[in-house]
């Protein structure tokens, strides 16, 4: 039986519509809007069908699990050509550590406003993926808290998911499978 | 007089965003220098002049915080104004860089007026805290 999160849907979502709306006008000048309330989806779910980037970051600590970013090619050049002020037809290297940074920023900030609910968190090095038609599976059932936005006419999807290192068997652990 | 910059990130996206901010600051700058970590650090500012560093916090092989403490220890250097430039919200772990001698510190995302000001402010006063 999952130990609750105390920390509610809708203070995850309130923390990351800040860092997201913080990053998005501070560092990169673009309009961003949140376009529904945050909710708790399957842990299977298909959250991309089109050429994507997902940056992913692992929580460890009292609470662990995974933070998420996710956008489309076509965002993913913007924030980049906006963060390095260069171009970028393609996804290359570069677009990828740029979505990396900005999932830093966000689920790095996230994690420091949530400490006092979660106590002492640790942030991994971001994975960043890209490819079409990704898959997210959370094993054992744990639900990813999901937040939705729009950036002119590409979403821009957040994702989080925290459990209890006391919920998970002795030989679980969280983990999460990405299939293409 | 130009200003030489130590930039120290482990992340070379935001070297990069922070070359481009730095440029954006209209700030008389000279050289700036990158470096990965903080032993990349020591080596740069053995074989160069630095006027101000900009660090991270968390780094692997040597942090900003060891970093700084090594700075501390060498006379030559310890006039240096160092500025932390992190995610690293945690008061704890922001005090003990300025206890270790850093100037102040900004908070990841930063806008360019934000990187200038506190320049400016660390290279004209003893301690500048966050954004």
């Amino acid at each position: 039986m999952a130990t609750e999160i105390p920390l509610s849907s809708l203070k995850i979502t309130s923390l990351i519509e800040t860092h997201v709306s913080m990053v998005f006008s501070t560092m990169l000048d673009l309009e961003i809007e949140r376009q529904q309330d945050a909710f708790d989806v399957h842990p299977e779910t298909v959250f991309s069908t089109g050429p994507s980037v997902i940056a992913l970051l692992s929580f460890t600590g009292q609470w662990s699990g995974t933070g998420m970013i996710q956008c489309s090619d076509a965002l993913a050049r913007l924030i980049s050509s906006r963060l390095f002020l260069t171009d970028f037809p393609n996804v290359t290297d570069e677009v990828l550590d740029a979505l990396g940074e900005v999932a830093n920023m966000i689920i790095g900030n996230f994690k420091e406003d949530a400490a006092p609910e979660l106590g002492p968190v640790q942030l991994g090095t971001p994975t960043v993926l890209s490819g079409d038609h990704f898959q997210a599976r959370m094993w054992q059932g744990h639900q990813w808290t999901d937040i939705l936005f729009r950036c002119g006419k590409e979403n821009f999807q957040v994702k989080v998911c925290l459990v209890n290192q006391r919920s998970i068997s002795s030989d679980a652990g969280l983990l999460e499978t990405l299939s293409l | 007089m130009a200003l030489d910059i130590l930039i120290v990130d482990d992340s070379a996206a935001i070297r990069k965003i922070l070359l481009r901010v730095l440029g954006q600051t209209q700030l008389a700058l000279g050289n700036v220098f990158e470096a990965a970590d903080g032993i990349e650090a020591l080596k740069i500012l053995e074989e160069n002049s630095v006027g101000l560093v900009l660090s991270d916090i968390n780094m692997p092989n040597m942090d900003g915080l060891q970093m700084l403490t090594s700075i501390q220890q060498r006379p030559e250097w310890s006039n240096i104004p160092i500025i932390m430039i992190t995610t690293e919200g945690a008061q704890s772990r922001v005090m003990e860089a300025v206890e270790l001698g850093a100037r102040g510190y900004v908070r990841k995302p930063f806008t360019a007026e934000q990187i200038r000001d506190k320049i400016s402010t660390c290279l004209s006063s003893e301690i500048c805290h966050g954004n």
